[in-house]
């Protein structure tokens, strides 16, 4: 048996790690202030790129895609060539993979709080970003998948299943997600609408969190873990069960995000059932991770990475418990909407992502360093940091969750709300919000006692480029019969997995967005598209991210009816690219905003006003004040051809109405600026306010119409 | 629902993919043995994994020296 002698690059696991590092703090502060803005509105101080809805996608965008994205791949370049006895298939493609992949992080971090968003979460980067993402991740899925071709173990170690199932799935999930027309360089309509499109983004979102946060980090628990340990994983033969049968079940779960919204009911009850499913292979992971440690306890009180994974793991195992639980209806009734969902994300990213990451990097930094950790004691205080800084973040927000969504339902002795005011629920959890931030300054103050240890450490140590290795050729370990066969014998995976995203892309590029302008919601004839203006405003409403605090959608419950208006139907929200439907209400839901009598309808001067200043409205409101929104001018040279994407995408605006929308546009503005003139507000007919104020007042009116007329 | 019909669908393809993918680990032999894999993986070289070896033995027979 000859050997073969080859080299592992550590250069391109620094270089990610770097950036797992530099992202993570960032994305970390970003977060505290968008937890402190939710207490101290004026905090803002008027900067638009400073206010909570610009800098909320920035929070999510950094830490999931710049964070954990780094963090997979730091482990990902490390153990994928150790585990295959081979180098990355390409050093270049690694190179273009790397400065790729923070060119795009950069992009988000600056277009982000300009405003520049398609208005669906955890997908609003704009189209030439989406698109130099997917080029970035096949660069690197050819260089994953090519890296397992050149192997020379025959058998492919679990970790590289779940490295290759995330780059399938997540190509598969970005492309069909991110479908939009071009309205302009930074302005896109996606091809779907309403409760399609919500369908469409609710299926990526959660497969986000399987396959960018689950899949890759259960295959660095599957390395990591046993290596620190030094021992092998519990059950191989589990790790392998659980493997197929969470992937196989997790892309079914999406729907279970819009439960008691206007989706049939079959596909919540899919949605549900799946959820449940998935407490089995999701625990047979946490089960193998923790047994792992069976007999080795010992080395979990000395080891500050054994004891950050297992806090890791075991925040996976009560996340996974949790999610199928809130895919319960009755669950899901009191938990949606609020901070619940807060917490439960985060026990997700703080706990798993965040924990698997630190251990991680402890363990790496001294090895390819090729020296001892700094302080032990400096990493067992950032363990402690992070485990309590976690709890004080989430168990605060589950009990504001709870109490608020309680309060919203309350009905007095007399058959009316308890608390007819939403402020009123909003400043009983106040103090959990104090807590919050407590917790997350914990959390942040244990990654910056890890990032001087590792530079301690990096200091002490020398920089190992690359590692030796030697293994024999592929060919000369399998029997005589298969020889040669076994060289071929991966090619064919590759081809079908290429394949598979080739025909994805094509297909659907092509296929659906004829495919979903003709869909089959049941439509309202009363339903009618948004005018030029409102268009503009709803437009607004996006770039401010109005819909991170405020849904659009009423539940078919009699507290919400009450407090709203008449449920939200399918048929509503038909023009609705991208729809609005929201996640969370920090603030009242507003899909009934324009219904005049309607329980929460307010006047245009009001809303003048509350742009201007929130807390002159109502004063204990958290909503920052947008006063640019009054000082801007409204850009119309674009409503032409905002209004011929529009019709591409199917809405039924007349023929040639593109040329002469704005025309209607500056009717209907003169119309509320005049109004808002007589009311003695100094106003033009052509500032940003009047659009968005145009839109608020349209929204839920359309199925009102017959009885406005009255 | 298109929107519904056409993620069922994709969602069959995606899982047909990972059937096949499955079906060929089986076929291939990838699972034929369910332990060695576990054990191997901790070993990074030659020379080290004999280093790590002896380490344990001894650490083993110190533990159950006391």
């Amino acid at each position: 048996m000859e050997l073969q002698k080859f080299t592992y690059d550590n250069k391109i696991t620094r270089l990610f790690m770097n950036a797992t590092i530099l992202w993570g703090i960032v994305g970390m502060l970003v977060g505290l202030i968008i937890a402190l803005e939710l207490i101290f509105p004026l905090m803002s101080q008027n900067i638009p790129w400073l206010s909570f809805g610009r800098l909320r996608p920035l929070h999510t965008n950094a830490v999931i895609f710049a964070f954990v994205g780094n963090g997979m791949f730091t482990g990902i370049y490390y153990s994928t060539p150790r585990l295959l006895k081979t180098p990355m298939f390409s050093e270049l493609l690694g190179k273009i993979h790397f400065w790729g992949w923070q060119l795009i992080i950069v992009s988000a971090a600056i277009t982000l709080p300009l405003g520049y968003t398609v208005g669906k979460e955890y997908a609003e980067l704009e189209w030439p970003i989406d698109i130099a993402i997917a080029l970035i991740w096949v660069v690197f899925g050819i260089n994953l998948i090519m890296t397992t071709v050149k192997r020379r173990t025959k058998h492919i170690y679990v970790a590289i299943w779940f490295y290759i199932a995330t780059f399938v799935t997540v190509a598969v999930l970005h492309i069909v997600n991110s479908i939009a027309i071009p309205v302009s360089f930074l302005k896109s309509y996606p091809v779907y609408a309403g409760i399609q499109d919500a369908l469409v983004q609710w299926w990526y979102g959660h497969n986000a969190v399987a396959f960018f946060l689950t899949t890759p980090y259960l295959g660095l628990m599957y390395y990591f873990v046993p290596k620190a340990a030094n021992r092998p994983i519990y059950s191989y033969k589990l790790s392998i069960i659980h493997f197929w049968a969470l992937i196989f079940l997790y892309i079914w779960a999406g729907p279970h995000h819009l439960l008691y919204s206007a989706l049939p009911d079959w596909a919540q009850a899919l949605g549900v059932v799946f959820s449940i499913m998935l407490i089995a292979p999701s625990w047979g992971g946490m089960i193998n991770g923790l047994l792992t440690l069976r007999g080795a306890w010992d080395k979990v009180r000395e080891s500050p990475v054994l004891k950050m994974f297992v806090v890791g793991i075991t925040a996976y195992g009560m996340a996974t418990f949790e999610g199928p639980m809130l895919s319960l209806k009755s669950v899901n009734a009191l938990s949606h909407f609020t901070d619940w969902t807060i917490a439960h994300v985060h026990i997700g990213a703080l706990g798993w992502n965040g924990m698997i990451t630190f251990g991680m990097l402890y363990w790496l930094l001294p090895k390819i360093y090729n020296t001892k950790l700094h302080s032990v004691k400096l990493a067992n205080a950032h363990f402690w940091l992070a485990t309590t800084g976690m709890l004080f973040f989430a168990i605060p927000l589950y009990f504001a969750g709870f109490t608020q969504s309680l309060m919203w339902k309350q009905f007095n002795e007399e058959g009316y709300l308890a608390y007819p005011n939403f402020i009123e629920t909003v400043v009983q959890i106040l103090p959990m919000y104090f807590i919050r931030v407590f917790g997350g300054t914990l959390y942040i103050t244990g990654v910056v006692l890890m990032i001087i240890n590792l530079i301690k450490t990096a200091n002490a140590g020398k920089f190992i480029q690359s590692e030796d290795d030697e293994a024999p050729a592929l060919h000369s370990q399998s029997h005589g019969v298969d020889k040669g066969h076994r060289i071929i014998e991966g090619k064919p995976v590759i081809f079908t997995i290429l394949t598979l995203v080739a025909i994805l892309i094509g297909g659907i590029v092509e296929f659906v967005p004829m495919f979903m302008v003709k869909s089959n919601v049941p439509t309202i004839s009363s339903v009618q598209p948004y005018t030029p203006l409102e268009l503009h405003g709803r437009d607004i409403y996006l770039r401010e991210g109005c819909y991170l605090c405020h849904s659009q959608m009423i539940r078919p419950f009699r507290s919400e009816v009450e407090r709203y208006g008449d449920y939200s139907k399918a048929g509503e929200s038909i023009y609705d690219h991208p729809f609005q439907f929201g996640s969370k209400r920090t603030g009242p839901d507003l899909a009934r905003e324009g219904v005049k009598g309607g329980p929460i309808y307010k006047p245009d001067s009001w809303h003048y006003n509350h742009f201007l200043s929130p807390q002159k409205m109502v004063a204990q409101s958290i909503m920052p004040p947008y006063p640019w929104l009054i000082s801007r001018d409204l850009n119309i040279s674009t409503t032409s051809k905002k209004i011929r994407v529009m019709q591409t995408l199917g809405v039924p605006y007349p023929e040639g109405y593109a040329e002469r929308a704005n025309d209607d546009l500056l009717k209907q503005a003169n119309q509320i600026a005049k109004g808002l003139r007589d009311g003695g507000i100094q106003v033009e007919d052509t500032k940003e306010v009047i659009a968005l104020i145009a839109y608020i007042q349209r929204l839920g009116t359309d199925i009102h119409k017959p009885a406005n007329n009255q | 629902m298109a929107a519904i019909i056409f993620l069922i669908f994709l969602g069959i393809i995606v899982a047909g993919g990972f059937l096949a993918a499955f079906i060929w680990a089986v076929r291939s032999g990838q699972y034929d043995d369910d332990y060695s894999p576990s054990v191997r993986m901790l070993f990074d070289k030659k020379e080290k994994a004999a280093e790590e070896k002896t380490k344990e033995e001894t650490q083993s027979t110190t533990i159950t020296k006391n």
